[in-house]
């Protein structure tokens, strides 16, 4: 694979991952197409620009993890992935398929270069939080990431785990909120509102970087600054749009997790050349 | 007649105070050991390890669920992550995470639960596993044990060490009695026949195995000859053992400090009717809660002594053909 840190290339690489994340979902009839837009610029710099690893050697002990929290949005991850070269391209559209390694959620029995399995809410951040650990019990200077749901961190686990994080200091994991607003039944402000979102992680014990998540130089800078933090923890508070890039998408609950149609597929695609 | 082997049954230490000396062996042994508790370690014995290696000893709080995943996670990391409370609390609460972050990628996760069963007493229905072998068992890829004494809880936590692979470990709180010699040899997947019999055969773990090893002693002075089998790996199970006694004795009765339904028994009653069915008793937690009271009142009240071992015989006898 090759690495970047032009925003204009990973502007151009998170639109071609737009584009497998419509034609997979498309062709699978199913998935979250919302959740999985609106992670792309984070999930691609982590990938493309940020993080130590390399497709070759995946259980190479001193490259950076990354945890996918909320498991439903793998088409996001399963693109970035293949374009990195650790699965191939050209299977993307078996997602959810019989026998495919590209699971309904990721599995790592499937894809063993996954660093989790994940799909049930609340869990990846504490499973990040012990990897960190781990590394820091090892002398290793990798750094974990994982990416959480808005709706996500309702759950209470995250705040068992925020707490966690704090009191033991894991300074070399990153979580990044994918705050996009919506989950499933609707806008979160009215399923079960998280304001002030910001104060909370900073009263946790967390450093908090709040930005927009889909400008690729603040998501870049974010991730810089977050490895400069030293005895707490991280989590970047990153304001995306559910459904980004489509604009029938954008901002509405009913892509939480419908699939498109041939015809919505060819529509959107149009806006992604 | 008389018994093929004679047991003292001699009080020994409660098998969470082995699981915590035996920890702190494994600890010295391996490097890599590292162990979680959510602020029980002075009940669960985690303080034993706490003490040697605190660099080495992740304290959670009370947050079961949260220390779960974290040990799946240092797991995954290449560490042997010990994560320790009470039964009831990492079985329960842990649940979930036990099993979509431990079982479904199998990672080399171990889980001891100390304080299962009734017989912690006085600390009430809340406090009481009795849910957790089933519950354990329902986690594919893991292996699960219950052993009896001091010196086969030794042996598991040091099998729990060296095994590759995610495992539960239940210990109790009250003192148990000395069933093995030093040097007795366990392995996972195997049992141990403390007694020859030939006319029932008795599987029970953990704390009824005093109680089975009592309730032969009084059968055979009414001339019944009962064959008592330790079933202290719980799963993998010892099916090998199981037809054995079912061809042989063509009568069993299983006891346990478990409730009765999705318990051991019904574990052994699957490997029976799959290989030579014969009549079956069970000696268990009848599908209800206990109370707050003496460990002794307890087991009492709800029938886990060696007297409801010998009613059950009587039944399962009057039964055979």
């Amino acid at each position: 694979m090759t690495k970047t840190s032009n925003p204009a290339e990973l502007a151009a690489i998170s639109k071609t991952v737009r584009r497998h994340i419509l034609e997979m979902i498309t062709a699978a009839k199913s998935g979250h197409p919302g959740g999985s837009l609106s992670a792309t610029e984070l999930v691609v710099t982590l990938f493309f620009d940020i993080m130590k690893h390399d497709p070759a050697n995946p259980t190479w002990a001193d490259r950076d993890r990354f945890i996918l929290g909320k498991g439903h949005a793998c088409p996001v991850l399963y693109s970035v992935m293949a374009e990195c070269g650790y699965t191939p391209v050209d299977k993307l559209n078996t997602f959810r398929q019989l026998g495919s390694i590209y699971q309904g959620h990721p599995d790592v029995r499937f894809i063993p270069a996954l660093e989790a399995s994940t799909g049930s809410l609340g869990e990846g951040l504490s499973v990040a939080l012990g990897m960190a650990l781990a590394a820091r019990f090892n002398g290793c200077p990798s750094r974990t990431f994982v990416v959480l749901g808005d709706g996500e961190i309702q759950e209470g686990q995250i705040w068992e785990a925020a707490m966690f994080g704090a009191f033991h200091k894991i300074d070399n994991v990153v979580a990044i909120v994918d705050w996009n607003k919506i989950q499933l039944d609707g806008f979160v402000k009215d399923i079960m509102p998280l304001d002030p979102l910001v104060e909370k992680w900073a009263s946790f014990g967390w450093h908090v970087i709040n930005i927009d998540g889909h400008d690729i130089e603040a998501v870049q800078k974010a991730f810089h600054e977050a490895e400069t933090v030293k005895g707490k923890p991280t989590v970047i508070l990153a304001n995306t749009i559910k459904g980004k890039g489509v604009s029938f998408m954008e901002n509405n609950p009913k892509w939480h997790g419908s699939a498109p149609s041939k015809d919505e597929c060819e529509l959107a695609l149009k806006e992604l050349v | 007649m008389a018994l093929s082997k004679k047991y003292e049954l001699k009080m020994g230490p409660a098998t969470r105070e082995a699981f915590g000396k035996a920890l702190a062996d494994v600890g010295r042994k391996n490097p890599d050991v590292v162990v979680c508790d959510a602020d029980l370690s002075k009940s669960t014995n985690t303080h034993f390890f706490a003490k040697e290696f605190p660099e080495r000893f992740i304290q959670c709080g009370i947050a079961e669920s949260n220390m779960v995943a974290v040990g799946s996670g240092l797991a995954a990391g290449g560490k042997i992550p010990f994560v320790s409370s009470f039964s009831a609390f990492v079985i329960n609460k842990g649940f979930e995470q036990l099993r979509v972050t431990a079982a479904y990628p199998n990672v080399n996760l171990k889980v001891v639960g100390t304080h299962s069963g009734i017989s912690i007493g006085e600390d009430g229905p809340s406090q009481m596993s009795i849910e957790d072998l089933s519950l354990a068992c329902n986690l594919p890829g893991f292996t699960v044990l219950a052993p009896c004494d001091e010196v086969s809880m030794t042996a598991a936590i040091h099998m729990t060490a060296e095994h590759v692979g995610p495992v539960f470990v239940r210990a109790g709180r009250s003192k148990a009695a000395h069933v093995y010699e030093p040097g007795a040899e366990f392995h996972i997947g195997g049992s141990t026949e403390l007694l020859a019999g030939t006319d029932v055969a008795i599987f029970a773990n953990g704390l009824l195995v005093a109680e089975a090893l009592r309730a032969a002693e009084t059968l055979d002075a009414a001339g019944i000859s009962a064959r008592v089998i330790d079933l202290y790996s719980i799963k993998p199970i010892d099916r090998a053992a199981i037809e054995r006694a079912s061809k042989e004795c063509r009568a069993i009765v299983v006891a346990e400090e478990h409730l009765k339904d999705t318990g051991i028994g019904s574990r052994v009653a699957q490997v029976t009717t799959e290989t030579t069915p014969c009549v079956m008793e069970f000696v268990g937690v009848d599908n209800t809660y206990a109370e707050s009271g003496t460990p002794e009142a307890v087991v009492e009240k709800y029938g886990l002594l060696a007297k409801d071992i010998v009613t059950a015989v009587h039944k399962v006898l009057a039964r055979k053909k």
